[in-house]
């Protein structure tokens, strides 16, 4: 009863759907990661992958985002399919993702690793002839996505100095360079202290008024608290979607994910 | 806020020094008066393994590609250089240039199908490439196989200086040089040399972040074919011959050699480098001593007691010692 009152939920609103998938599955030589999932992110809203580990959370984030090429299903960018495209067309288009292990251009600071992502849409990329002061017109543009995720007095510090809660910041504000209208977070709280994890819970909030954001997340607090649709997956299948309430008044989510969870 | 005050210091290295450039203003004038006491030949010998292995820093040090095929765009553009000048018997600065052609277009051809691997399978791609060059240079007829490409005279440069004589060569020589080394220095702090450390950091982040990464890593690979083709046009217009010595794998090892003997990914590191293997080279060829055993436990040296190179270790040392 409750399945047939999600999917009711999700069919009209499909087609506001930012980015959406069907029938998405992913095997490994004969090790099936991923099966028939179906998922819409919403523009303005968030949704939260979650699952147990191993659920294939990665596998799907990898697939929606073209790092990984799917076996069979089909991938919507607005009226876009996307499914056959290149990770970096993707990302031309305004699909932008974190990574779970923190990346950073390590050896630039802080305001160059956001330059970073302003130069190509700003058709400053492929220039070798010109010299690096023609990128100054993207500084005060990158301090103030700097200043957004309160890194703005860290600005000339190298990337690879900060501590593993900054980074993850810094990696927000490169992803936001981008100007995205998908944003895909895998794990974007995992390995922060208590008040980072609070303070990036906000700004993920609030980025999300501007786009769709799609985030694999194990912080079920954060999740309830921020995320507006969640799909529950489970051996690489849907469990459940819907809202916090529904999903965790599913006894089957209970049984596997959440009854564990909630006693950590 | 720990990390406030423990990392200044490395912010402060890595911003351009005013003592930099006075100290690159004095190098360029001691360039200028140097063969009052030194061979002119031998320091324009200098100046292009020099420049060889500045080019292929653009694409080891700056770009993070291995490449073991370089010597296809030095000896490459050597053979057309000298073909050029005795066969189309133009001048030396269009000779020059078909060189420079030539190991762009060889560049971009090789590159094409070698970007599209990654670390060993890149070097050995790059390899077996240039190997087919060798080949090719073997059995051509233009390149008259073993005897390769002689006897024919320098020119005049625009048709108006005649560069038979080596105190004038020396001169363009250095003209060239310094120009190259600049380029090569813009290149690498320039929009697209931003992206090319990027990519060299965290590929996968920049391909997130929109980048054809394959696309910036050919356009690295073809500019340094470029300036290697440079490198070795200079070469067949200094010796007035073109050898299969040149597109062999040995000398694609070589600057490999200067590279990593001077340190990699800074401008001073290859030509500290080639300085030194060329500087070596040419005295132990007098004294009858092996040279390439010497080369070869210079490198084991280096190896052991400086893997940053040696320039790299200089600078390693000067940073470590500020910081209190």
């Amino acid at each position: 009863m409750m399945m047939a009152k999600v999917s009711a939920r999700i069919a009209p609103e499909r087609a506001r759907a930012a980015l959406s998938a069907r029938g998405l599955s992913k095997t490994f030589g004969n090790f099936q990661a991923v099966k028939d999932v179906d998922i819409d992110i919403l523009h303005g809203r968030i949704h939260a992958l979650i699952g147990p580990n191993g659920a294939g959370k990665s596998t799907v984030f990898n697939l929606l985002t073209k790092f990984l090429q799917p076996s069979a299903g089909t991938i919507m960018y607005g009226e876009t399919d996307i499914t056959r495209m290149a990770p970096a067309d993707i990302a031309r288009l305004g699909v932008a993702r974190s990574f779970q292990i923190s990346a950073t251009f390590g050896d630039m600071s802080l305001v160059d690793n956001v330059c970073v992502a302003l130069q190509r849409p700003n058709g400053l990329a492929v220039q070798f002839w010109r010299p690096l002061s023609s990128l100054s017109r993207l500084r005060p543009r990158a301090m103030e996505l700097l200043g957004r995720v309160g890194l703005a007095d860290m600005a000339d510090h190298r990337a690879a100095d900060l501590s593993y809660g900054r980074k993850r910041a810094l990696e927000i504000a490169t992803t936001l360079a981008l100007d995205p209208k998908v944003m895909l977070l895998d794990e974007p709280l995992a390995g922060m202290g208590q008040e980072d994890v609070e303070r990036m819970a906000r700004l993920i909030a609030d980025v999300a008024q501007g786009c769709a954001v799609l985030m694999v997340e194990h912080n079920i607090k954060v999740v309830a608290d921020i995320g507006h649709d969640i799909t529950v997956l489970q051996r690489g299948e849907i469990l459940t979607q819907g809202n916090y309430a529904e999903v965790s008044a599913d006894p089957r989510v209970r049984e596997a994910y959440m009854g564990t969870e909630d006693d950590d | 806020m720990i990390e406030a005050e423990e990392f200044e210091t490395v912010a402060e290295t890595t911003r351009p020094h005013r003592l930099q450039r006075v100290l690159v203003l004095v190098l360029i004038a001691a360039l200028m008066v140097l063969p009052l006491w030194v061979y002119p030949v031998l320091l324009m010998k200098l100046m292009c393994f020099a420049l060889f292995a500045s080019a292929f820093n653009l694409l080891l040090g700056y770009g993070g590609l291995l490449s073991f095929g370089h010597a296809a765009f030095f000896g490459g553009s050597a053979y057309a250089t000298a073909h050029a000048l005795k066969v189309w018997e133009v001048t030396p600065e269009l000779a020059i240039l078909a060189g420079v052609g030539a190991a762009l277009v060889l560049g971009l051809a090789m590159g094409l199908l070698a970007v599209r691997r990654q670390g060993i399978y890149f070097a050995m791609v790059t390899l077996a490439l240039a190997q087919m060059f060798y080949f090719f240079c073997l059995q051509a007829p233009f390149t008259h196989g073993e005897d390769g490409i002689q006897g024919f005279s320098r020119g005049r440069l625009f048709g108006l200086i005649d560069l038979s004589d080596s105190t004038v060569l020396y001169y363009v020589f250095a003209v060239v040089f310094v120009a190259s080394i600049f380029a090569i220095w813009r290149i690498v702090h320039s929009p697209y040399g931003m992206i090319l450390q990027a990519i060299r950091e965290n590929e996968q982040r920049a391909i997130s972040l929109g980048y054809s990464v394959q696309r910036y890593k050919l356009g690295a690979f073809v500019l340094s074919a470029g300036f290697a083709g440079l490198a070795g046009g200079l070469k067949a217009l200094l010796f007035q011959f073109a050898t299969l010595t040149d597109v062999n794998w040995h000398m694609s090892g070589e600057v490999i050699l200067m590279t990593l003997l001077g340190g990699i990914g800074s401008i001073a590191g290859p030509i500290v480098g080639a300085g030194l293997v060329v500087t070596l080279q040419n005295y132990l060829a007098t004294t009858g001593f092996p040279v390439t055993t010497a080369l070869g436990a210079t490198f084991i040296v280096c190896v052991l007691l400086f893997r940053r190179g040696i320039v790299g270790e200089f600078r390693h040392r000067l940073a470590v010692r500020r910081k209190p």
